[in-house]
């Protein structure tokens, strides 16, 4: 199975930002900073998200999914960040409508089409309130980490 | 016939995935063969002409050259989304 590789230090729990490109330059510059994507990773995600934006509507606390070329990713991981204030993404649907983001899962992927069960996964939680408020509501990193984990891989 | 929808996200590497993924299993259970392609929203026009249906998961609004479209983005969230698998079966249907 397409197992992928979830790094410890890419998950980032109760964080303040006050909009949607300071959420991805930050992400974008760990993922960079930990070697699992290129420079131009960061550009790139900040083009896509004003073409082709990433929130998608939901009841609150809703999510934001943004990526980027699978050539400008080096290592396929996730990167993942909650906010204490919900920051504007744009829907993915409705561009001209907006989505108050609470948890942002970055999703580094070097090869198109691949990784369905962790994206169904993602989509799990996507589809339950549940699940997303547990996300938000942990009280530390390690907690997030482990429920992530949980969710993604069923690992404990 | 096998019928072909071609499924377009911004990339055409993730959100597609999911949704193609979704369709394909439906449609298989609805006893309905059906082939899926993933590509990019901006290369949709240059392709859809030779497709039974168009699905998307973001917003398009370009020429499809009268091939049926449907937005996808249910199948993502969950909300709507048997009746957008229903409304996907009735549109390959009526093309038949």
């Amino acid at each position: 199975m397409e197992q992928i590789n979830l790094d410890d230090r890419l998950f980032f729990r109760n964080c303040s930002f006050n909009s949607s490109n300071e959420v991805e330059s930050f992400l974008s510059d760990q993922l960079f900073k930990y070697g699992y994507v290129k420079k131009e990773y960061k550009n790139a995600i900040l083009k896509r998200e004003k073409e082709f934006p990433t929130g998608l509507p939901s009841s609150s606390p809703a999510i934001a999914i943004p990526h980027a070329d699978t050539n400008l990713v080096n290592k396929t991981t996730i990167a993942v960040l909650t906010l204490d204030k919900a920051v504007t993404f744009k829907n993915m649907a409705v561009i001209n409508e907006n989505v108050d983001v609470q948890i942002v899962i970055m999703l580094a992927l070097s090869e198109p089409h691949s990784q369905v069960e962790m994206l169904q996964k993602i989509v799990e939680i996507v589809q339950s309130e549940n699940l997303r408020r547990k996300i938000c509501n942990t009280n530390s990193n390690q907690e997030l980490i482990s429920l992530i984990k949980k969710e993604l891989q069923g690992e404990i | 016939m096998s019928k072909k929808i071609l499924v377009a996200c911004g990339n055409g590497i993730a959100t597609s995935t999911v949704v193609a993924t979704k369709i394909k299993k439906y449609l298989a259970e609805e006893g309905i063969d059906a082939e899926t392609t993933q590509t990019r929203l901006t290369e949709v026009t240059g392709k859809v002409a030779s497709y039974d249906l168009l699905v998307t998961t973001g917003q398009f609004s370009g020429q499809t050259h009268g091939v049926p479209y449907v937005l996808g983005m249910s199948l993502l969230t969950g909300i709507g989304a048997d009746e957008t698998l229903k409304k996907i079966k009735e549109v390959l249907m009526q093309n038949s």
